[in-house]
């Protein structure tokens, strides 16, 4: 990784300088005709001038600032950072599939089609859920369409109450954004000191308004939730359906399924659990895993099967359906690169992902314990990522998890996640994955036990870091507050033209 | 030590409430809630005239950490947000028990607020381990 800072493409600018090969064909003033005069423009855009060679440079060189899952050891907690193995991409990418188009026929398409289809059946097997649509195109929207599915089955019953959506106070944060979204009314229910929802707090809470709850399990606070069959049980005796927030699958993948704990709806990150590379916003899907008698309100289309012949399923064979997330059928080369991932995994395959994650994250949590830092939960086992709050070295040392995770980053390495979730103060949510090696592992507790020797010596090395990395400590409410990156390019590269 | 003015009440989730000489009240979040949270970045405070029931959230508070919704300690009707909050989020950081006030409410004739003391609030900081 660069350590240098680099320059916007527009400071390298010299006018007049530019890689005319490069440019597109002068399409004549013809082209430009049927334009109204008071839309077409009369200066020149404002681009840096810059030559080939000054491009590439430059661009490569913004590359290598990039902390990666393929450069650095990255354990950034509730993100599933894993190593996403390059077939998945390369099979994706086949120009078959890069090539066909969304609108062609279903007799073209035969081969993807059956892609799709057997990834349906393949989330079906792995969610325990009885049918599945692929077409969210991230974890917000399939959350999204979790609680319109469940909105829709109340209303379908003429159960027109209810409006009320349980979150339990460990939850992602999408959650009662996405039932304030879908436009009901967030209900809070607390946890217990063993990272458990408080059941008797969650009975007071259920009754004739309750549409139902979102639960992550493994919880965002890194442990199983025990109790979930109660859980399930007290919220359909009251007339709910439960949403599983499918976030933390890596924990369960090919151990316990969400349809056999009593859920009714589930989406799945496929970038996260099957092999896209993620981060930054890039392209996600969300496909929704439900119960039976959710199954006529999925969004549209499905991948059905009429014989030999795979086709689409739409709004004529769903009449209930939600409707349409996406112009098509989602984002399709995640959908691929999932269904590659898991074809290549297998069933056996499925469940080492979890027996890995997990250890990996136990292991952590035992080293870390050992090498002086208390764990959140401490009475309880890891899930796939395990918390630490440094709640005890802020009172004493006066470091806090930013500091921390801030001069991680000076040891190559990715910081975990940080102030998440927001009940444990001081915390590092750490997730390790199962795509990393022992090694990699006590690398990571060595880096943090050197830093906490440095926090009683030397603690403004920690609250001044990073030291290496091109920008440093970045002003964060400055950041927060200035919202404005415009880079305003001189007056000397604006070049009117009357063409 | 965190600050905690001997004239206010407080709330378990670390509202403060000061009763006011024509019997309404001005509600903002602690010196404790302010410092845990960090440096504030946004503000949304509630519009004059939205009833509250206690416990209903009625503002948001937003730290370059995390964001928060801030509980009305008793039941009533807003009759003013804090104009300033919106271009000064960082009034709660430096004043909030003062210029940091999120809202003044007029309180529901049955309000029975359930409301700690100043020395019970200080035992729940200390408690929390601030």
């Amino acid at each position: 990784m660069s350590t240098r800072l680099e320059k916007p493409i527009f400071e390298y600018s010299v006018p007049g300088r530019g890689a005319e090969d490069q440019w597109p064909r002068d399409p004549g003033p013809a082209a430009t005709d049927d334009l109204p005069a008071t839309l077409r423009r009369s200066t020149r855009p404002l681009l840096p001038e810059v030559s080939e060679l000054e491009a590439v440079r430059h661009f490569t060189r913004l590359s290598q600032l990039n902390f990666s899952i393929d450069t650095h050891f990255y354990p950034l907690g509730s993100c599933t950072m894993k190593y996403n193995p390059k077939a998945c991409n390369s099979f994706a990418m086949l120009p078959e599939f890069l090539a066909r188009h969304p609108l062609s026929p279903e007799s073209v398409g035969q081969g993807f089609l059956a892609c799709l289809y057997e990834l349906q059946e393949m989330l079906k097997a792995v969610t325990g859920m009885q049918a599945v649509a692929l077409s969210p195109m991230a974890g917000a929207q399939g959350e999204f369409a979790g609680v319109a599915m469940i909105r829709a089955y109340h209303r379908a019953r003429g159960d027109l109450e209810r409006n009320e959506i349980i979150v339990p106070e460990a939850a992602h944060g999408t959650n009662p954004a996405t039932a304030t979204m879908c436009g009901c009314v967030v209900r809070e229910v607390p946890v217990n000191a063993e990272g458990d929802v408080d059941l008797e707090a969650l009975k007071t809470v259920v009754g004739p308004k309750t549409a139902g709850i979102m639960l992550t399990n493994p919880s965002t606070l890194g442990v199983f939730e025990r109790r979930i069959e109660e859980v399930a049980r007290t919220v359909h005796a009251a007339g709910g359906l439960l949403y599983y927030d499918g976030a933390n699958l890596n924990a369960i993948l090919g151990k316990v399924r969400p349809g056999d704990m009593g859920f009714d709806v589930i989406h799945v990150n496929l970038h996260k659990t099957f092999s896209t590379p993620h981060g930054g916003g890039g392209p996600g899907a969300g496909p929704v895993g439900v119960s039976a008698r959710l199954a006529p309100f999925l969004p549209v289309p499905i991948v059905g099967r009429r014989g030999e012949q795979y086709c689409w399923l739409t709004e004529r064979d769903l009449p209930q359906s939600i409707g349409r997330l996406s112009g098509f059928m989602g984002n399709a080369g995640v959908l691929l690169r999932a269904y590659v991932y898991m074809r290549l995994l297998g069933r056996e395959g499925m469940a080492r992902v979890s027996e890995y994650a997990t250890l990996n994250a136990n292991y952590l949590l035992a080293q870390l314990t050992r090498a002086g830092f208390d764990a959140a939960y401490p009475s309880r086992r890891a899930s796939h990522e395990l918390i630490i709050t440094l709640k005890r070295q802020a009172k004493e040392l006066g470091v806090t998890a930013m500091d921390f995770a801030k001069r991680l980053l000076d040891h190559g390495m990715h910081a975990p996640t940080t102030y998440f979730p927001l009940l444990v103060p001081e915390c590092l949510l750490i997730e390790p994955t199962e795509t990393e090696s022992k090694a990699a592992l006590d690398a990571f507790v060595a880096a943090m036990a050197e830093i906490l020797a440095e926090a009683a010596q030397e603690p403004e090395r920690l609250t001044s870091a990073p030291h290496t990395m091109p920008v440093r400590r970045l002003d964060d409410v400055r950041a927060a507050k200035q919202l404005d990156l415009t880079w305003k390019p001189t007056v000397a590269h604006a070049i009117p033209t009357t063409a | 030590m965190s600050n905690v003015p001997s004239d206010l009440k407080y709330t378990k989730t670390h509202e403060w409430l000061r009763t006011l000489p024509d019997g309404t009240v001005e509600v903002g979040i602690t010196d404790h809630a302010q410092h845990a949270l960090g440096d504030l970045v946004f503000v949304e405070v509630p519009e004059a005239g939205r009833t509250l029931a206690a416990g209903e959230p009625f503002a948001v508070v937003e730290s370059v950490k995390a964001a928060s919704d801030v509980y009305s300690p008793i039941a009533g009707e807003v009759i003013a947000g804090n104009p300033a909050l919106a271009a000064e989020p960082e009034a709660i950081n430096s004043d909030a028990y003062g210029k940091g006030w999120l809202m003044r409410l007029r309180p529901a004739a049955a309000a029975a607020p359930q409301l700690l003391a100043p020395k019970d609030y200080e035992k729940l900081v200390v408690e929390e381990g601030s």
